[in-house]
Parts: structure tokens; C-alpha cells; sequence
């Protein structure tokens, strides 16, 4: 398969674009890699943790009498033990709305305590702690704690909450709302919806989902007395960020006195970036106790506190003439916040989503509007493709519907409404500019490659055999490359959002690479180096990559958002320039020549029509440690750091094309195709990328399959497992059938994109306009996610949603 | 105990996967679901593959038991299996993957001198271990990697499988 492409490639001719073997993956392979639980620091104590078992409730009493005596027991504490803790920040209040919250002490809203001590506001809830010489101990006395609750009325979904006379959650937020936000411009599009020839309208539940990384979060606190120092080992996707907000934030303890350490982390998509009181729990009861405390968390605890995703019920709206041109939508949104705003999740359910929801169409007119509203459930933050997953979501569904209305062919619709190449950058009006972008080329390379042409044979050749065939279409664009830092500010992100990295140059030789970005399986080492060794021209064997250590890293924000390729990498290219520009300057002086006559290629540096007076970077790394004849503007050795911090975002995009077959008497969906064509602008691994982009998909077929966080009416999970939560396993998936298209992004030195989670963008949309394509002479139009057998049957035999 | 006696006494009510994790200190063996649903915590029990949390160590008394610390040396060279997997990036964060190579393992030893596995049966065998970062397609070519390999039979043999499409990309393109 070719790759098509865009514009010309930006990057040099190295080892970057290869698809070089992971080298993580043999150590993974054989078991060695060391995960949170697998940390077994002498003298660990175990907690345990006392989750709510009501969503809602006063706690009267709190007794640990009993918990204490049983054996192995060391320490049991409510939050009165802990009362000059200050609450876990949110730090994204979507821009412009004020936060309800009583202000934490550094002038952040405070989202939650530590522990819960007075109400407790969804099952789970933290009330009190455990700590014993094994983890059997620990849990065992949990039992022991008598808690008496006076229960409270329950709401579960975001549009009850914020109806007359429902239940309050929080005395500071009247009304449960914590958020009205809006971008777009509502007039325009009100009169362009006025207006229309055609308007069509949907209601959309975007169902709770739960990201579920297959390993549960863990955290091991350790208390050095001696120095008065703490080491977290947490499984985090931001040591960095997480070091900043605990210490500085929450602990109240000198930034310098806080060491985080990210081990190897068993998969997040998005989950392990926000902060969760065990964080602070392990650090403060290994100081109470002069040792370690480990926690990890089992898999029903995980689906009971670790934050959800999704959770959107919407009403959207789409305008347009007979002939198919789109000329407004409009989007009224209800979101789920969950009982309390978790680190950043407010702005994921407004900004992310808002800003997204005309995707790659050139729409004269758009508005979204939502109300983000607390409810006894989970808190709510991001999930894989957080945000432009339910933008995307709403906005492919509008345009099956006004393509059904119109009788036109979904994909001629999508084809004559794509932004034109020549219209970039492109301001959507709704607060983002697109970098760049080819989307004809992308979109007609899915039609072409899905064989969309053929489906109408394909179809009738399925109903000879008792199923029928859908196909759907979903194109989308996904912001990425978070961010740029006065940009985010403005978005109401408060912190920085820049990356950081660092070479240092051994003397014999070998590099050392280290970047505040954090690995949850992307094989940064493996990236990274290859970034490195292309700039330098050297081997990315010699080329050793550091991170996840804020002891041992440069400053940066982590993981999230597909953001490390196209903001860390950025930095260890601009840092490898640095050093070449540096080896340069040097390299002159050793060859004796003027500065204007060297020149640095293939890993050395020489004169300039003279190559056999040359250093190779050995060489040179060598003499710039001992340093000796350099002149008194050069420093002696070769160790550069870059914060790299960009004009703007990063905009991939891409076109996904489902072809499903439902049969007639289960009413079971397979999908028998997939195709996903992507543009992550220049790749730098992609056999690498190629493995994101496959887990991506199914992540995003496993939301319009099977997947939902289900809570029943007194806000009891009832998906507390994996008996009761469907992930997607092998036999549920067929091979698919991937391309790319390749637009570098100019907000970059690489031209680099977002990659990592964009394919889980568009597959819900594709997915259930396959099926309602399917049942579409059965006047169906919509059908709400999961597309479990039993809806579909249903559906198949005229019931009504 | 990968071909080593080990002789302790076991509660009644002890899973192997503790015994194994903490116990025995062989952390390669993962818990991801508490529940017999995951499978990271996969080991071999008399050869056969079993989930080590749904088994008490009590009744694996006088059973070989082989867990992912038993397949290869420390830094040692990687089995078949596990060359395949790696070839083909079948694993990303990695936390899922001892009890998918001891899960497959069983496969492609019951397998091997007989006809390869199919796709489906692939599949299939793997519906008992889950994976949220691959999506099961690069495990799944790795798997085919490896019988093929076994059989020593050229690796472009593959290529007409029409499984292998993806494969090819993923060396070549996106
Ligand atoms: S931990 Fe044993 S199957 Fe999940
Ligand atoms: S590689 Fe992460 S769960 Fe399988």
C-alpha cells in the first residue's frame, strides 16, 4: 500500500520514517518490565481503601475502634487525620466560566479532599484508609469500619440534575451546574438554521464509557526522615505535572522535596493523568508511619474512582440546501461531570468537544453550547480521543440524516462540504485554526480503498444470506499537540502546557536523551532516539532515552492528547540542533578552519570541500569534554535542554470507513470491513503508529458495540467488572484495512501530527451509521451506543428506540 | 517452578497468582481484573494454559507450573513466539503481554507439526486475554509469524493470507 502524499515530506533522509523494531518490546516480551505493583521497597506497609457503597448520603458516624485491634493493622484514618491537607486541584475551568468552588489556598478551585468526611457523593467515594503488613489485612479490616449514612436523593444523568427540585450535590454549586459554556456564534447560526431549505435534527446519547487500561493505578509512597524527602512511584502519565500539583498544591511541601517516579505504566489512555487522592495518601501515611505504603488498586475499585469518559446527552441540529451544501449546525450538549470536577475534566467535556463539532466540513455557521452538570456519579475525564470522539460522533451522525433526508449519497455530501486545500490555515468558528490540511485526497483514498463503490452488489449478496450489510462513513479532525501554553490559558488551562528535552553527549561518544514526557506504551525510547539520531546523523543504538523520573528529567507535562510526538519530539530535535550548532563552532576550531567553512553531515563535522579533514561526533564528544583549546566563548562539553512550546495546535484528520453485517434473527452486528485512512502529517515510526492506530480503532468500535458504564437508579455501577463491562476481545474485530495521507503540520520542526489516539475519533460514527444504514428502509434513523444484539433485534422487528 | 522444586505450605484460601507474585517474587505474572477476565495473570499448569488467580495454590500441588520468568533467561534470547510478537510490535504498554505469550504458547506448541491456525481460530484462542492497546491485530499476525516460522516456511508465504495487507503497512507505510 502506498502512502499518499500531501505536500512534501519536512524531514531529512535518516533512520525517522522507519518502522524500526520496537526496543521496549523484548523486555515486555519476557516479563522483566517493572509496573507499580511489582515495586517492593523494604519495609512496605499495605492500604486499602474504604470506597463509598451509596452514591449519596450525610456520614453521621465513622467508627475504626474495631479495624485497629485486628491483627497486622497499623494505622486506620478518616479525613479528620488529615485536615491540613488542602483539596486536589481542577485545573481546567473551561474559559470564562467561574469556577463555583471554594478557592484553594494557591487560588485554584478545589476540587475534592483527599478523604470525604462530611458527604459522600458516588459510590466509591474515598471515606477512610487502611494501612497493614499485607494487602489481605488491609482490606480485611476495611470491613471492620462501622460507617453510619444518612441517605440523600440520587441523580445520575447531567439533564436531571440540572432540572427544578433535583437533588444538590454541592452546597457552593446551585443547581448542580458547574458550567455554561458556549463558542460558535448563535445568532448566525440561528438564522442560518431560520433560513434552510433543510434542517434536520437528532438526540444523541453519547454513553458513559470506561477506558479501562488492563492495568489497575497504583501508588507507593516512600518518607525519607533523614532528609525530609518524598518519592512517589504512581503509574502516571505526567510525573512532572503531578509532582507540581501534589507538592506545591496539595501536600504543601517544597517543590524540591517531592520526587515522582512513572515506572512502567500498563496503559492509560487518558485516565492516568489526572491526580487521585491516593496520590497523597501513600506520601502522607508513609511519613505517619516511617515506611513505605504501596496501594493498588483492584478492578472493581478502578471502575468505581478512576475518572470515566464520554458522557454527553445532546440536541444537535443541521442545516443545508436540497443539493447538499451544509450551512449551519447547532448543538445544545448536557454533560456528566460526576461528583466533582476531576483534575481537568470540565474543560474535555466543553472545550474539547465544543470546538471540534464541525469536523472537516466548511460550514458557514456553527454554535455549541454546554451545560456541564455534577451528578452522583464518577468523575468524568478523558477517554482515548477525549472530546473530538463525541464531536465527531454527533456532527457524522447530522450527516447521514441530512443526507437520508436529501436523498443524496452520504459520501457525495461529505465530498462537497470538505474545507478546500487552498482555504489553510482555516479558522472553524468555533476557537480553532487547522494547520493544515488535504482533506480531498484523504477522503477520496477511503472511498477508494473501501471499495465503497461496490457495496449496492454487497449488500444484496448479504441478504441471500440472512444478513444484512451497512456501510458508514466518518471523517473527523482532532485537536492535538497540547498546546501552547498561552493558548491553553486563555482556554482556561491553568498551568503550562510546554515540553522539555535534554542531550547530553558522553565523552565516548553515546547520547543520553531525556524528556519530561512520560511512556504509557508508545515506545518513546525507541522514537525518541531515532528523532535524535537522525538530527545528529549517528546510531540510535548509541543513543539511550530517559524518562519518567522527575529526579532524572527536565521539566514537561506528559503523555496525553497524542502529544509527544509532536511536542517532546520537537524538543529533541531543536536540542540535537543546538548541539550540532555548538559541534560546529567547535569543530572549526579543532579542524582550524573559519566557522563558514564547516559543515556537519553524516554524524561529522568538516570542511567544507575538504572531507578529509574531518571529526566524526565520537571524536568531537571526546575533545569537548576535555575541553581543551576551546576559545573563551565556548563551553566546554555538549549537554542542551529545549522547551518547546508552539505557535499553536496541531490538527490530524482522517476518513474511516465501517461496512457492518447484522443478521436478520440475532440482531448480532460483526463488523466484516474496516478501513481508516489517517494523516498524522510525518510519522516517525510508523510501525509504531500503526499499532496505536489498530488499538485506537477497536477502542472506538468497542464504545459502539458494547461498551457502557451503566448506573442503576440509586447510582450503584452496575458495570463494577469485567463480567460486567464489555471490552472488545480479539474474536470481536476482523484485520482492517489502513492507509495514510501525510500533511505536515507548520506548527512543528517535525511536521509532526497527533497520532496516538486519533483512529479512536471516528469509529463510533462509522460504526452506527453502518447499522442505521442497514435498517435504514426499516425508517430507523438513529440508534443510541451500545448496539447490543438485543437493541438492534428489537429494532429489527419494528420496536422504536 | 520452571523446571525447579519449590517447597512451601500454602493457606487454603491462597491464589496462585499471590503465590507466584509474592511469594515466589516471579512479577511477571500480572493481575489486571481480579475476576478470571483478563487473562494477564495467564501461566502454564502441566502445560496447559490457566488463569493463576482463578487457581488456589493448594490444588497445583505436585504440577509443574510455568510462568513467563521460565520461558526465557533474564535478557536471554527471545523464544520464537516472542521474536514473531516483537517483530510485528504485538505489544505496547506491555502489561498484557506474559499471559498472552503463555496463552499462545500453548497454541503454537499444540499446534506445531499439525496444520497452522487459522485466523478465526487465532482469535479464538485469544478471546480469554484482553488487550486495550493493540487491538489484537499485531499479536494476531505475530501468532502467524510464528507458526510460519515453525514450519519453517518463507515468511512471504504470509503475504498472500490476505491478513497480512495490514502486516505489509505496518513495515512499509502508516
Ligand atoms: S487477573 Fe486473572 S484473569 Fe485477570
Ligand atoms: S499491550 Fe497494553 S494491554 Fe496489551
Amino acid at each position: 500500500m502506498t502512502a499518499v502524499t500531501g505536500d512534501a515530506p519536512a524531514v531529512g533522509g535518516g533512520v525517522l520514517g522507519q518502522p524500526l523494531d520496537s526496543r521496549e518490546d523484548p523486555q515486555l516480551l519476557r516479563g522483566e518490565a517493572t509496573y507499580v505493583a511489582d515495586i517492593d521497597l523494604p519495609g512496605t506497609a499495605h492500604m486499602a481503601i474504604l470506597g463509598s457503597p451509596v452514591a449519596h448520603a450525610k456520614i453521621l458516624s465513622i467508627e475504626t475502634k474495631a479495624a485497629e485491634q485486628l491483627p497486622g493493622v497499623l494505622k486506620v484514618a478518616t479525613a479528620a487525620d488529615f485536615t491540613d491537607v488542602m483539596p486536589l486541584p481542577c485545573i481546567w475551568i473551561p474559559g470564562g466560566v467561574e469556577s463555583h468552588f471554594p478557592p484553594h489556598p494557591y487560588g485554584l478551585p478545589g476540587a475534592r479532599p483527599v478523604l470525604t468526611g462530611d458527604t459522600v457523593r458516588h459510590v466509591g467515594d474515598p471515606i477512610a484508609v487502611v494501612v497493614a503488613e499485607t494487602p489481605r489485612q488491609a482490606t480485611a479490616a476495611l470491613a471492620a469500619i462501622a460507617v453510619e449514612y444518612e441517605p440523600l436523593p440520587v441523580v445520575t444523568r447531567a439533564d436531571e440534575a440540572l432540572a427544578e427540585g433535583a437533588p444538590q450535590l454541592h452546597e457552593a454549586v446551585p443547581g448542580n451546574l458547574n458550567a455554561y459554556w458556549t463558542c460558535g456564534d448563535k445568532d448566525r447560526t440561528d438564522a442560518a438554521i431560520a433560513e434552510a431549505e433543510v434542517t434536520v435534527e437528532l438526540d444523541l446519547v453519547n454513553q458513559r464509557t470506561i477506558n479501562s487500561p488492563i492495568e489497575p493505578r497504583g501508588a507507593v509512597g516512600d518518607f525519607n526522615a533523614a532528609t525530609g524527602e518524598y518519592t512517589l512511584y504512581a503509574s502516571t502519565q505526567g510525573p512532572h505535572n503531578h509532582r507540581f500539583l501534589l507538592s506545591a498544591l496539595v501536600l504543601g511541601i517544597p517543590f524540591n522535596k517531592l520526587r515522582v517516579i512513572a515506572p512502567t505504566v500498563g496503559g492509560s489512555f487518558g485516565t492516568k493523568g489526572y491526580l487521585y487522592p491516593d496520590m497523597a495518601l501513600v506520601l502522607l501515611l508513609s511519613k505517619a508511619l516511617g515506611r513505605p505504603v504501596k496501594w493498588v488498586d483492584t478492578r472493581t475499585g478502578l471502575m468505581n474512582s478512576t475518572v470515566q469518559g464520554r458522557d454527553h446527552r445532546q440536541h444537535v441540529t443541521l442545516a443545508g440546501t436540497r443539493d447538499g451544501r451544509i450551512t449551519a449546525v447547532r448543538a445544545t450538549s448536557y454533560a456528566n461531570l460526576g461528583a466533582y470536577p476531576s483534575t481537568i475534566g470540565p474543560g474535555v467535556a466543553t472545550a474539547l468537544m465544543g470546538r471540534s463539532i464541525s469536523g472537516m466540513y466548511d460550514i458557514g455557521a456553527a454554535f455549541c453550547e454546554v451545560y456541564a452538570a455534577f451528578t452522583n456519579t464518577v468523575s468524568l475525564g478523558a477517554q482515548r480521543g477525549s472530546g473530538r470522539a463525541e464531536a465527531a460522533f454527533l456532527m457524522e451522525r447530522l450527516v447521514d440524516r441530512y443526507a437520508s433526508e436529501i436523498g443524496m449519497d452520504p459520501a457525495a455530501v461529505r465530498r462537497k462540504n470538505l474545507v478546500p486545500k487552498e482555504k489553510f490555515p482555516y479558522d472553524n468558528g468555533l476557537g480553532w485554526t487547522y494547520d493544515s490540511g488535504n482533506y480531498e485526497l484523504n477522503f477520496d483514498r477511503a472511498i477508494e480503498l473501501s471499495g465503497y463503490a461496490d457495496m449496492p452488489a454487497r449488500k444484496a449478496e448479504a441478504r441471500t444470506r440472512g444478513k444484512r450489510l451497512g456501510v458508514g462513513l466518518a471523517t473527523y479532525v482532532a485537536i492535538c499537540g497540547v498546546g501552547p501554553s498561552t493558548r491553553m490559558s486563555q482556554e482556561g488551562m491553568l498551568g503550562g502546557t510546554w515540553e522539555s528535552a535534554n542531550i547530553r553527549v558522553h565523552p565516548t561518544g553515546e547520547v543520553t536523551v531525556t524528556v519530561g514526557s512520560a511512556s504509557t506504551g508508545q515506545s518513546h525510547g525507541t522514537v525518541f532516539a531515532m528523532v535524535a539520531a537522525d538530527e545528529l546523523g549517528i546510531d540510535p543504538d548509541t543513543i539511550q532515552v530517559l524518562e519518567g523520573d522527575t529526579q532524572k528529567a527536565p521539566y514537561g507535562q506528559g503523555t496525553y492528547g497524542s502529544r509527544s510526538y509532536s511536542m517532546a519530539a520537537p524538543a529533541v530535535a531543536l536540542t540535537a540542533r543546538k548541539i550540532k550548532s555548538k559541534l560546529l563552532k567547535a569543530g572549526a576550531v579543532f579542524l582550524g578552519v573559519p566557522e563558514e567553512k564547516v559543515v556537519y553531515e553524516g554524524g561529522k563535522v568538516c570542511e567544507e570541500g575538504n572531507p578529509e579533514n574531518a571529526k566524526t561526533f565520537a571524536e568531537l564528544a571526546m575533545s569537548m569534554w576535555y575541553g581543551w583549546g576551546l576559545p573563551p566563548e565556548i563551553e566546554p562539553a555538549l549537554d542542551e535542554t529545549t522547551h518547546f512550546d508552539p505557535p499553536d495546535f496541531n490538527y490530524p484528520f482522517g476518513t474511516h470507513v465501517a461496512v457492518v453485517e447484522i443478521d436478520e434473527l440475532t440482531g448480532e452486528t460483526e463488523v466484516v470491513a474496516y478501513t481508516a485512512v489517517d494523516d498524522a502529517g510525518n510519522i516517525g515510526n510508523p510501525k509504531i503508529v500503526h499499532g496505536q492506530i489498530e488499538g485506537s480503532i477497536v477502542h472506538g468500535l468497542g464504545q459502539a458495540l458494547m461498551e457502557a458504564a451503566e448506573y442503576d437508579e440509586n447510582g450503584l455501577l452496575v458495570s463494577y467488572d469485567l463480567n460486567h463491562y464489555a471490552l472488545p476481545r480479539a474474536a470481536d474485530v476482523p484485520f482492517f484495512a489502513l492507509d495514510k495521507t501525510v500533511t505536515p503540520s507548520p506548527h512543528n520542526p517535525l511536521g509532526a501530527k497527533g497520532a496516538g489516539e486519533i483512529a479512536t475519533v471516528p469509529p463510533a460514527a462509522a460504526v452506527v451509521n453502518a447499522v442505521v444504514d442497514a435498517l435504514s428502509d426499516l425508517g430507523v434513523q438513529h440508534i443510541d451506543m451500545p448496539l447490543t444484539p438485543e437493541k438492534v433485534w428489537r429494532r429489527l422487528r419494528g420496536e422504536s428506540q | 517452578m520452571n523446571g525447579r522444586p519449590e517447597q512451601f505450605s500454602a493457606q487454603p484460601n491462597e491464589l496462585l497468582v499471590e503465590r507466584l507474585r509474592d511469594g515466589l517474587g516471579l512479577t511477571g505474572t500480572k493481575v489486571g481484573c481480579d475476576t478470571g477476565q483478563c487473562g494477564s495473570c495467564v501461566v502454564r499448569l502441566d502445560g496447559r494454559s490457566v488463569k493463576s488467580c482463578l487457581v488456589l495454590t493448594a490444588s497445583a500441588a505436585g504440577s509443574e507450573v510455568a510462568t513467563i520468568e521460565g520461558v526465557t533467561t533474564p535478557g536471554g534470547e527471545l523464544t520464537g513466539l516472542q521474536e514473531a510478537l516483537r517483530q510485528e510490535h504485538g505489544t505496547q504498554c506491555g502489561f498484557c503481554t506474559p499471559g498472552m505469550v503463555m496463552a499462545l504458547g500453548e497454541l503454537v506448541d499444540t499446534t506445531a507439526g499439525g496444520e497452522a491456525p487459522t485466523e478465526p481460530e487465532i482469535r479464538e484462542w485469544l478471546t480469554g486475554n484482553l488487550c486495550r492497546c493493540t487491538g489484537y491485530h499485531s499479536v494476531v499476525r505475530g501468532v502467524q509469524r510464528a507458526c510460519a516460522a515453525a514450519r519453517a516456511e518463507e515468511p512471504a508465504a504470509l503475504a498472500e493470507s490476505g491478513a497480512v495487507a495490514a502486516s505489509t503497512a505496518a513495515g512499509q507505510e502508516v
